[in-house]
This record gives structure tokens, C-alpha cells and sequence, in this order.
């Protein structure tokens, strides 16, 4: 299988000083790549370029061989669907947030009880609602999936959870990139792992 | 002649600094500090109300043409003075240009076309002047707000573009607080109109003589008139404020996305 993503010599810059420098890595469509590096390394900021919220001030980030930036970026947003580091829920019910034809379908591949679906979105634990921005994004069929240290802010028993539904998501064929701290995480649960080094 | 319509001499002006003085010896009694501040009030007072007196007076003896000009040149002096408070939104100054010109041109096309004021100097740059005071206002407190609110939530904002919303809609909650924020103001105002204070328009006619059921009739066109140009200046002005803080390819403009990590 060829790659989904690469990252080609790509540089962002921070107001003081460089984010991201001359960073190159392959990310394959096939499974789950972790992406490993220390706080303050600029892993966040390197999976921000994949779904175009930012654009590199040097270098190039390819899309299965294009330029992300020759796509439509609405159209790509959907393909590459990215979940952020704190679950953010929208005013309304968890059935509203997911303002999908088939609730009930998503929140049981999330692993949440239908029950939830007529609960105020504010009112979910940090875990249910970290599965809830998972369902969301699911409820667009994405091609993959880009999340940022989804279990960081879980407890034991829903990080356990959350990684065996993005690892099951992996096996089921959805392209994942998953950024992480911990290098234990990453080796136990990824197909690859990439260095990022601040 | 029981009315104060040309009642008024330079010495009559010259008298009521007698109550400046009056602010200026408090001020000094109890030292707030603002003698300078209020001598170079009734200084920039006296100088602008009397070239506007001048302008206005050359403008109204047949020189009606002119009311664009002078319109124009207190939209741009309002665009300025709003762009300086919101200027934090990029091209602030071009925003509130396009939106109080808007607002301004609208509202006295809508008046003129229904044929409520007539298409004369002195009408229309009165009226525009009001519509553009406040519109002013309102303009401002939405760049502001719409700013301030998207730096605050931009999590939420980011994660409405991650699900592939259009800036526009992606921002359309935060748009519809800064619009709120913009109109309230005046719609307040208007709620409350005669009876906490008697607007200016008909105050003014009072006092040149006219009978308070003239002056009501035209205090009543006059608020309508400034809601209409609020709400005019505030929907152009939250809309092009979007356009200034996210990029064309739906991005939150760097300055708002890097406030925090």
C-alpha cells in the first residue's frame, strides 16, 4: 500500500522562533501511525496540517501523492477528519451534536448507550464525550481519522476504552494518526511510530 | 419671537463657559486631573462646531451638491475613529468604511425613496449624521465582540471547520452574539425613548418653536431610522469581520489561532 500522508521538509513558524523545522515522515494508509514526541515538539501543529487548519510556511504536506492545498479544503476536512485534545461539544443534545440521519448506529460503534443520545452534550463525562466527537466525525464516513492525544485527558478505565475503539476503527480500514507523549501508548497500540523531535 | 431660534449671540456663548468653569474649579477642588482635558474640550468644541456652522450654512445656500461630500468626509472620519477601537480586527478601519457608508446611504435611500424627508441638504445631512453616530457605535462594538468572542471559543470554531463548516457558518453562533451586542443599545434606547430622556432631533425642534406634536413625528422617523441603520451596520459590519479573521480557505487568521498553544 503506498502513503496516505507525507510530510515533505515542512517548516511552521511561531512567533518566536520556528514550531516545526525541516520535518519529513510517510504516514501509510494502512493502520494506525503514531506520532511520538515530548511537549513542545509540534505534534499538534503537524496534525493541524493535515486537515488544512494551518498551512506550512515551508515545505509540503501530500495527500495520497497532491498537494493538500489542490483539494477543496471543505471536501478534505470531511475525508480527514481531526478530533481535538479536549472534546469540544456543541450546544444541544448529544443526539444534535451528531446531526446524523442514524444516532443510534453511531453512538453503539462508539460504545455509548442510546440513552445518551437525548442528554445535554455539557452534561457527558470527558470520556463519553472524547466517544461522542469520535461518533461525530464517523458520522461523515471520513477516510481518516486525525487525533490528538485522544486519551489525555481520560481516566484509566475510559483510556482503555477510547484505544480499543481507535485501534478496532484501524483494523476496520480507516487510515488513523494518532499524536501521543507516551511512547508505551504508541508502541503498544500503533503499527508505526514516528519520531518528532522538538 | 417665544422661541430660541437665532436667539443666541457669541455672547450668550461666551456666558455659558461659566458653567465650564465651574466643571474645571471642581475638578481642581477635588483633583481629578481633567482641566487639560476639558480645556482642550471646549476648545475642539468651539473650533469644530463653528466650522461645521460655516460648512453647513455654505452648504444649505445652494450649494446642495456638496451633502455628499460632507457625509462622505464623516464617514471616513467615523471609520477611522471605529477602526481605531477594533483594531485588532485586521483592515478595521475598511470594514467600518463599507459597513457605516452602507448604513448611512441605505437608511436615507429608504427614507428619501418613500418620500418621508425630502432629497434636500437640509435633511439629509442631519439625518445621515444621526444614522452614522450611532451606526458608528454599533459597528464597533461588533468588530469588537465577534474578535473577542472567536479568540475566546476558537476550540469550538476550529472544531466546526474540522467538521468541513464554512467559516460563515462555522462562526455564526459568535456572529449572532456580536450582533446582538451591536443592536441593543439602540433598541434599549428606543424602548425607553420620552421617557428617560428627550432625544435630540425633537428636543431641537422644541426649542426652535416647532409644537411637540411636529417634533414627536419627527423623533419617531428619526429612531426607526436609527434601528434600521444599527441593524444595517451591524449585519456588515459582523460579515466582513468574518472575512478579516478567517482566511479564504476557512483558516482562523494566525493571530487568533496562536493565542494559546
Amino acid at each position: 500500500m503506498g502513503d496516505r500522508f507525507e510530510y515533505v521538509d515542512v517548516g511552521v513558524d511561531g512567533d518566536d522562533g520556528p514550531i516545526v523545522s525541516g520535518f519529513s515522515a510517510r504516514i501509510p494508509a494502512e493502520g494506525l501511525t503514531a506520532m511520538v514526541g515530548p511537549s513542545g515538539s509540534g505534534k499538534t501543529t503537524l496534525l493541524r496540517l493535515l486537515n488544512r487548519l494551518e498551512d506550512p510556511d515551508a515545505g509540503v504536506v501530500l495527500l495520497d501523492g497532491a498537494d493538500v492545498r489542490a483539494y477543496d479544503v471543505l471536501a478534505l476536512r470531511r475525508r480527514v477528519q481531526y478530533v481535538g485534545q479536549v472534546p469540544v461539544t456543541f450546544p444541544g443534545t448529544v443526539a444534535a451534536n451528531l446531526g446524523a440521519a442514524d444516532p443510534e448506529a453511531l453512538v453503539a460503534r462508539v460504545g455509548l448507550p442510546p440513552s445518551l443520545l437525548s442528554r445535554e452534550a455539557d452534561r457527558l463525562s470527558v470520556g463519553e464525550a472524547q466517544r461522542m466527537c469520535l461518533a461525530r466525525s464517523l458520522a461523515l464516513h471520513p477516510e481518516v481519522l486525525v487525533l490528538d492525544e485522544p486519551t489525555a485527558a481520560l481516566d484509566t478505565a475510559s483510556k482503555a476504552e477510547v484505544e480499543a475503539l481507535v485501534r478496532s476503527l484501524a483494523d476496520e480500514g480507516l487510515t488513523v494518526v494518532m499524536v501521543t507523549h507516551d511512547p508505551r501508548q504508541a508502541s503498544h497500540l500503533a503499527d508505526r511510530v514516528v519520531e518528532v523531535r522538538p | 419671537m417665544n422661541d430660541l431660534s437665532g436667539a443666541i449671540s457669541y455672547a450668550d456663548v461666551a456666558l455659558a463657559v461659566a458653567l465650564v468653569v465651574v466643571a474645571v474649579a471642581i475638578s481642581r477642588v477635588r483633583g481629578l486631573g481633567l482641566e487639560g482635558d476639558m480645556a482642550v474640550a471646549l476648545g475642539r468644541s468651539f473650533a469644530q462646531l463653528l466650522a461645521v456652522g460655516y460648512v453647513l450654512a455654505f452648504v444649505f445656500d445652494g450649494h446642495g451638491g456638496l451633502s455628499a461630500v460632507v457625509l462622505a468626509a464623516m464617514v471616513a472620519t467615523a471609520s477611522f475613529t471605529a477602526g481605531r477601537r477594533a483594531r485588532q480586527v485586521p483592515g478595521a478601519s475598511v470594514v467600518a468604511a463599507v459597513s457605516l457608508g452602507a448604513a448611512t446611504l441605505g437608511t436615507l435611500g429608504v427614507l428619501a425613496g418613500l418620500g418621508i424627508v425630502p432629497v434636500e441638504a437640509r435633511a439629509v445631512v442631519p439625518l445621515g449624521s444621526m444614522v452614522l453616530s450611532n451606526a458608528m457605535i454599533s459597528a464597533s462594538l461588533v468588530m469588537t465582540t465577534l474578535r473577542h468572542d472567536l479568540a475566546a471559543g476558537r476550540r469550538e470554531v476550529e472544531a466546526r471547520l474540522s467538521l468541513g463548516q464554512t467559516a460563515h457558518h462555522a462562526s455564526l453562533p459568535w456572529q449572532r452574539r456580536a450582533l446582538r451586542s451591536g443592536m441593543l443599545p439602540i433598541v434599549d434606547s428606543t424602548k425607553v425613548v420620552g421617557l428617560v430622556a428627550l432625544p435630540g432631533a425633537m428636543t431641537g425642534m422644541i426649542l426652535a418653536g416647532a409644537e411637540p406634536l411636529d417634533a414627536i413625528r419627527l423623533q419617531m422617523v428619526v429612531m426607526y431610522m436609527l434601528l434600521g441603520g444599527n441593524a444595517f451596520a451591524a449585519v456588515v459590519a459582523g460579515e466582513l469581520t468574518v472575512r478579516r479573521l478567517f482566511t479564504a480557505d476557512h483558516q482562523l487568521v494566525r493571530g487568533l489561532r496562536r493565542t494559546a498553544p
